[in-house]
């Protein structure tokens, strides 16, 4: 009967390390911005990562737990970025106090278009299913593109949005809180009745739904979550900017967030999360390689995919409970070794 | 009188000219183990597809417990009372195999998505119950010392008996196993006709089952449908159907069935 009991405790154990982790790296990086420690740049690209972990890790919903090649996911993006800088422009408020609404209803607004691209797409499958996305992500964004009230090709900008300079730490705590709480929900989601669900349409459609699985409600669910977190990060990689250009957001941006999914190991979280921010750090690094980065990006990419092809991490987490019990363990046996030193 | 649990009239499916399923009538009584034999192609996992909703019938009716289910999608099915198990196993093969169980328990949870994202009192008290109720059915199936390894990694012959306890969970009135021992040795048949048995008994179930080896069909049927080219034959008691000219002839071509056990 201890089984359970010190399973239990052991991931009470794991969520306050990684509660107490994320909250000690939050008041650092705090401090370091406050103190002028890090750079505006350093912090940018910090705030680019965070963006790309909750795109990344909102897409490893339907892709890599659900299985469901999404090729759209820029278009969700884009819908949000456009309610959330419309949202904050029409109210007026501060944006300390705006920006938490806006990205709700960024979040909102993507989730209604998803559910309604979702009920036709989602009957199809693989292949047919990603086409359907790219092309549902294509037509938001000539949408976008043509309307007056996006401002057209031109692009929507003259929304509040924090300066780099005077305030670079509001924008990342919005980035850091909500990249970690997306993390969290996909997590707890995944271990949930209904994330056995969602797997198991990845693992057998036809058994899942023949073990009473109603497999259309929970694609239709994943998928609408999904382009929730999407809009929110479009409506965070909107306010960073300062400006939305919807050719921003086409097909290559939907491939990159794909591409972090696959990378990190499809319905590995943390695979996401660590992928999302190399492949936002790498292109940043190699810009000393102008001419050549593309190639050495497209090298790496194609190397990772010859030798590990199930992606970094395949399936599985990095969990913060492992160095905990490895310092433990080494704890455990010098203190055994010590007591043992002594009797003999 | 055991009353009917399922019952199926004038059953036909065509695909294209390919008239599948053709006017199959049957039933199935509380508590009997019928098995469904025929050649292969006869038209056998046809009708557990059909059963179970996978593809919708050309014409016909199905009852389950005097209910039509016949506008019922496959999960509703599943919900009722139809379970299955698959020819070439479809287990969820990267999950554990206490979660393949759980996924099959889902219906009878409701907690809330967000009470689940957050762990609220009612995700705490359903999966406590969930995985206690997951580990008694493991363990009366003889997985449990495996509950937390991967479906992929268990044996052959315990993936079947895990498709069969994921059967299990829903909590089924009718049990449909397609070719549950095909690919098993002799002893692990017959450890198999004991399972099924036991199941039968303990659950409170009725199992229609699809299987070619004769021997095993003859041991623990107490009915016998015979497909062929989609249409039923023969049916009766393994004695009758054994010796039915007409099943001969279809089956084997005029050899004697199961003349290896008389033997």
């Amino acid at each position: 009967m201890s089984k359970p009991w010190t399973k239990t405790r052991k991931r009470a154990i794991s969520s306050l390390i990684t509660l107490g982790f994320l909250v000690v790296v939050l008041l650092v990086m705090n401090v370091l911005i406050q103190l002028g420690l890090v750079n505006a740049g350093v912090v940018d690209m910090l705030k680019f990562i965070g963006i790309n972990i909750i795109a990344a890790v909102s897409l490893n919903m339907v892709s890599g737990m659900m299985g469901q090649l999404v090729l759209g996911h820029a278009g969700f993006m884009l819908v949000g970025a456009y309610a959330a800088a419309m949202f904050t422009n029409a109210v007026g408020w501060p944006l300390t106090a705006s920006l938490t609404p806006a990205l709700i209803i960024g979040g909102l607004l993507a989730a209604i278009i998803g559910f309604l691209i979702g009920i036709p797409a989602l009957r199809l499958r693989g292949d047919y299913l990603a086409i359907i996305t790219l092309g549902f992500g294509e037509i938001i964004r000539v949408i976008a593109n043509s309307l007056t009230i996006t401002n057209g090709a031109k692009g929507y900008y003259g929304f509040p949005t924090f300066s780099t300079r005077q305030d670079p730490a509001t924008l990342f705590n919005f980035i850091f809180v909500i990249a970690a709480f997306v993390v969290f929900f996909s997590y707890t989601f995944g271990t949930s009745r209904h994330g056995r669900a969602v797997i198991a349409i990845r693992e057998d459609e036809i058994a899942a739904e023949s073990s009473g699985i109603r497999t259309t409600y929970y694609k239709l669910l994943t998928f609408t979550l999904s382009a929730f977190f999407a809009g929110v990060a479009g409506g965070l990689l909107a306010h960073q900017l300062g400006i939305i250009d919807p050719s921003n957001y086409g097909f290559s941006k939907s491939v990159e967030i794909l591409m972090m999914v696959v990378l990190g190991g499809m319905g590995s979280i943390t695979g996401s999360v660590v992928s999302a921010s190399v492949l936002t750090f790498l292109p940043e690094v190699l810009r000393g390689f102008a001419n050549y980065r593309m190639l050495i990006y497209s090298v790496l990419l194609i190397c990772v995919m010859l030798f590990r092809p199930k992606g970094l991490f395949g399936r599985a987490e990095l969990r913060v409970i492992k160095p905990y019990e490895w310092l433990r363990d080494r704890h455990r046996a010098k203190k055994a070794q010590k007591t043992g030193g002594g009797g003999s | 009188m055991r009353p009917i649990v399922l019952e199926v009239e004038d059953l036909s499916v065509y695909f294209g000219g390919l008239r599948a399923v053709e006017a199959v009538s049957f039933y199935i009584k509380k508590g009997q183990i019928v098995g469904l034999i025929g050649p292969n192609g006869a038209g056998k996992t046809t009708i557990f597809n059909l059963l179970t909703g996978v593809y919708a019938p050309t014409r016909g009716a199905i009852y389950l417990d005097e209910k039509s289910i016949l506008k019922k999608k496959t999960w509703q099915r599943s919900q009722m009372g139809m379970a299955r198990t698959f020819q070439n196993i479809r287990l969820f093969k990267d999950m554990s195999v206490i979660d393949n169980v759980k996924t099959a328990m889902n219906n009878q949870l409701d907690y809330t998505m967000l009470s689940g994202v957050f762990r609220g009192p009612g995700y705490r008290k359903e999966e406590r119950a969930v995985s206690r109720r997951a580990h008694d059915l493991l363990d009366v199936m003889g997985l449990d010392a495996q509950a937390d390894e991967y479906a992929r990694n268990l044996p052959y012959g315990q993936q079947r008996k895990l498709e069969i306890a994921r059967a299990l969970a829903s909590n089924p009135r009718v049990l449909l196993l397609d070719e549950p021992a095909a690919g098993m040795n002799p002893t692990e048949t017959a450890e198999l006709l004991q399972t099924i048995r036991m199941v039968r008994d303990r659950f409170d179930l009725s199992v229609l089952l699809i299987e070619h080896d004769m021997s095993f069909v003859m041991d623990i049927c107490e009915y016998i449908f015979v497909l062929d080219y989609g249409r039923i034959i023969a049916a009766g008691e393994p004695e009758d159907v054994r010796n039915n000219p007409q099943v001969i002839e279809a089956y084997l071509g005029g050899e004697a069935l199961g003349a290896d056990d008389d033997a």
